[in-house]
């Protein structure tokens, strides 16, 4: 178990004063005169961060705990104020209403928070008016059906819940939809025409594994398509050739689980990556060289968590390392259908490895269940540091979250502050829906948050009553 | 903002919309997250949603999505609707490029307006490449890592041309910041992706020394180290054979300073059959002051582990899965 950052105060302000970019030792002076704008805005985030770690660590212990404490009535408070009305200011969110759903109502859900029947009916009312009658959801009531508003809406309904929110879902035109915005390529589109990227194949692939719709028509050439978004860095970009990137590294990940492809990614430079994107202000970077932001908690915290359950897969790439990965896909392509294949090692001897097998892909309708009910090796980030830069560094004590201090809140950055919340306090739970011991939660334990459902990021038991609805329909 | 206001005329009193009826909202009886719209905004969409609904692709429509557009760039419907009338009416598409332009400046972190950007990029075909690399390059100059914007460089590079002086670029960029890792992924895209440089194979030793020189004036930086071993992404038995490499390690090993991304280099090297001189091993060991003595008759890798475990402790969960889950030849 990991002690908490505040108990080994010399942890955190030696880390942050021996960082990458304070000021240079004398004896490097005469080369190091001017900083980088990258040292300069990471100095600042330090010198901020630190500061509220120092007046921690210096607080008697009944303040640290109240420092530590989830303001969850503050939180309800602004949520809810949001789910009933939003400012003049919100217009340049009026093509993401269904999100604003998800954000808020996903975020209610983890601070158990139940809704009023009426507000619950009214959200599936609004919803249904997002609905193209050709499938999908748009922003706003008569908008274009989008990919990523049709997983806000989707995954809004499944946290509400009632059978007349998941009976309003419309799954045959909901699949048209999907295999219409697929490019001949295999990957997706976000609308008709529009940007084909990892978020356009994550909410397809997530929205069809939950509604029981997936199968190789949605799924044909989307792996091939994720393992060319695979950077030399090990992390995800959105398109072939860009920058690795905590939000597409999650999308990327979670959709090669959800077709059962995930054993095509070099694990072990996606592991590696995630892991050094834990910075020394304990929270998550979404970059390489960018600054800490709370919403990485989720896309970073929540690709390590998923991680955990992928640990013997990745453990027998590192076994067959002497063999590049590009021969070992060329030896998967030849063995689409063998579990097991022999590959030579040095010393001239041979040693079988077992793979998922390939033609499982597709067949993945219940793999969300599956995939949770694998063992939980531990986390391999530092869940109590986490959840130190949460609380201390996004919480705002009128209620929300925010990505850094100096940033103002608001709904995207609590729902993925309150989400990365989550994934770190359960993160040394042995079963998915076990409590977790009480030295992996931070603060008082009534902080405890619901387990979610890594995958598809809702709360677990939305997920498990989803599942079983879904699954008896064909 | 108010001034936008008091000049604003209501399609109500235009006398070229007299003919249109605006259509409303159809959010019902009480929605969830309702938003208090401004008439300006609620009435600019009533009408949009008319000629939206009516198909109608004419000038006075791209004028009302430019108003639309301009209260709300991430309504991707109206850019959707935007280009079927700018196709309909055969507009001027360098015209549409200046204003789209303008607009990005202003919203440089919007999907929607770098999508538009393609499409027209694409129609105007190679002869706006330039144009298009130099519009990047001055969102560069306000922000250096851009996502959208170095998406669509990249995209411009690929589907219209311009290479020539793109890796100059790069250096140009990282002369300005090293640990713009945005730069750095330009640069590996660039040489191994550029028609004019031969691809990786025949950059690899000069990119290998860039690296290296990065590394050495700033061995902190994370960007350089995760660079060099891209330069052998799966080609390990080249990565451990270039003694540059191994080199670079061992020097800023020695300085005792910012050891972990050589440490983890290293550990990198041995997983995939480095042997190890007496002189890393030494290296190493001068590290290992506080790693207990019971580990003194471990391997190389599995020491490293060990010091990553305490030097950087952030990751003491990740290195010590590192060092139970070693290949078994340098366990
Ligand atoms: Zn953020």
């Amino acid at each position: 178990m990991e002690s908490s950052p505040i108990d080994s105060s010399s942890n955190a302000s030696s880390g942050l004063s021996s960082s990458t970019s304070s000021p240079p030792h004398s004896d490097r002076d005469h080369r190091q005169i001017t900083l980088t704008v990258t040292q300069l805005e990471q100095l600042k985030v330090e010198e901020k961060v630190s500061e509220i770690y120092r007046i921690l660590s210096g607080a008697p212990a009944h303040t640290q705990t109240l420092m530590l404490e989830l303001w969850r009535d503050k939180h309800i408070e602004f949520l809810t104020r949001g789910l009933n009305q939003l400012g003049p200011t919100y217009r340049v969110l009026d093509a993401n209403r269904p999100w604003l759903c998800y954000w808020i109502i996903h975020s209610m859900a983890l601070l158990r928070e139940s809704l009023d029947i009426e507000v619950e009916n009214n959200a599936v009312d609004f919803l249904s008016r997002c609905k193209d009658i050709n499938g999908g959801y748009g922003g706003g009531p008569g908008q274009l059906p989008h990919l990523a508003t049709t997983y806000a809406a989707v995954n809004t309904l499944v946290t509400l819940g009632s059978n007349s929110a998941l009976l309003s879902i419309n799954r045959e035109a909901l699949r048209e939809f999907l295999l219409r915005m697929k490019d001949f390529c295999g990957a997706f589109r976000m609308h008709h025409t529009g940007e084909m990227d990892v978020r356009a194949c994550y909410t397809a692939i997530s929205v069809a594994s939950l509604l029981n719709i997936l199968d190789f028509e949605i799924t044909k050439g989307v792996g091939d398509y994720i393992l060319r978004c695979q950077t030399y860095e090990g992390g995800i970009a959105g398109e072939p050739g860009s920058e690795a990137h905590g939000g597409y590294t999650f999308c990327g990940l979670a959709t090669m689980i959800l077709i059962n492809e995930v054993h095509r990614l070099d694990l072990t430079s996606l592991i590696d990556w995630v892991a050094f994107r834990q910075g020394l202000e304990f929270g998550f970077q979404g970059r390489t060289n960018k600054l800490v932001d709370g919403c990485y908690s989720f896309w970073q915290g929540g690709s390590l968590f998923l991680i955990q359950r992928l640990l013997s897969i990745a453990e027998n790439q590192i076994k067959s390392l002497p063999m590049s990965i590009e021969q070992e896909q060329l030896s998967m392509e030849g063995n689409v259908d063998s579990a097991a294949f022999t590959v030579p090692k040095p010393d001239g001897s041979q040693r079988q490895i077992h793979y998922f097998e390939n033609k499982d892909a597709g067949k993945g309708s219940a793999t969300g269940l599956d995939f949770i009910r694998t063992t939980n090796g531990g986390p391999l980030f530092h869940s109590i540091a986490l959840q130190q830069y949460i609380l201390l560094c996004s919480q705002v004590l009128e209620g929300g979250f925010k990505d850094k201090p100096g940033k103002v809140r608001d709904h995207y950055h609590s729902c993925y502050c309150l989400s990365g919340l989550s994934v770190s306090q359960y993160s040394f739970s042995k079963s998915a829906d076990s409590p977790p011991p009480p030295n992996a939660v931070l603060g008082p334990y009534s902080n405890l948050l619901e387990p979610v459902h890594p995958l598809y990021n809702l709360v677990l038991d939305k997920y498990y009553k989803a599942h079983e609805f879904f699954s008896v329909m064909s | 903002m108010s001034s936008d206001e008091d000049e604003w005329v209501p399609f109500s009193r235009r006398p070229e919309w007299s003919d249109v009826k605006p259509v409303p909202q159809d959010d019902g009886p009480h929605p969830v997250v309702p938003i208090a719209y401004r008439a300006d905004f609620r009435e600019t969409m009533d009408y949009f949603r008319a000629v939206y609904l009516s198909g109608e692709r004419s000038h006075r429509a791209l004028n009302l999505t430019a108003e639309a557009i301009s209260m709300n760039p991430g309504n991707y419907t109206v850019w959707y609707f935007r280009r079927l009338v700018l196709e309909a009416v055969d507009a001027d598409l360098n015209d549409e490029m200046e204003y789209i332009n303008c607009v990005a400046s202003k919203n440089s972190k919007n999907y929607q307006i770098w999508h538009h950007k393609r499409w027209l990029a694409e129609k105007l075909g190679p002869e706006v490449a330039q144009k298009e690399l130099e519009f990047t390059k001055r969102i560069f100059a306000i922000d250096a890592k851009n996502y959208h914007a170095w998406s669509h460089r990249q995209w411009v590079l690929d589907a219209l041309g311009g290479w020539q002086n793109e890796l100059d670029y790069c250096t140009e960029l990282l002369e300005d910041d090293i640990f713009n890792n945005s730069a750095w992924n330009q640069r590996y895209f660039v040489i191994t992706r550029s028609p004019l440089l031969g691809g990786l194979q025949s950059m690899r030793e000069s990119e290998v020394s860039y690296a290296v020189e990065a590394i050495l004036s700033n061995p902190e930086n994370e960007s350089p180290w995760r660079y060099l071993r891209g330069l052998y992404k799966g080609d390990p038995n080249l990565l451990i054979c270039n003694n540059q490499i191994s080199g670079v390690c061992l020097q800023v090993l020695k300085t005792k300073h910012n050891i972990i991304f050589p440490l983890s280099l290293l550990l990198e090297l041995l997983c995939h059959g480095f042997q190890p001189s007496t002189e890393f091993v030494s290296a190493v060991e001068a590290l290992r002051t506080s790693v207990p003595e019971s580990s003194s008759t471990s391997s190389l890798a599995n020491t490293i582990c060990s010091v990553l475990e305490i030097v950087d402790p952030i990751r003491s969960n990740y290195w010590s899965w590192r060092r139970s889950h070693l290949p078994s030849q340098v366990c």
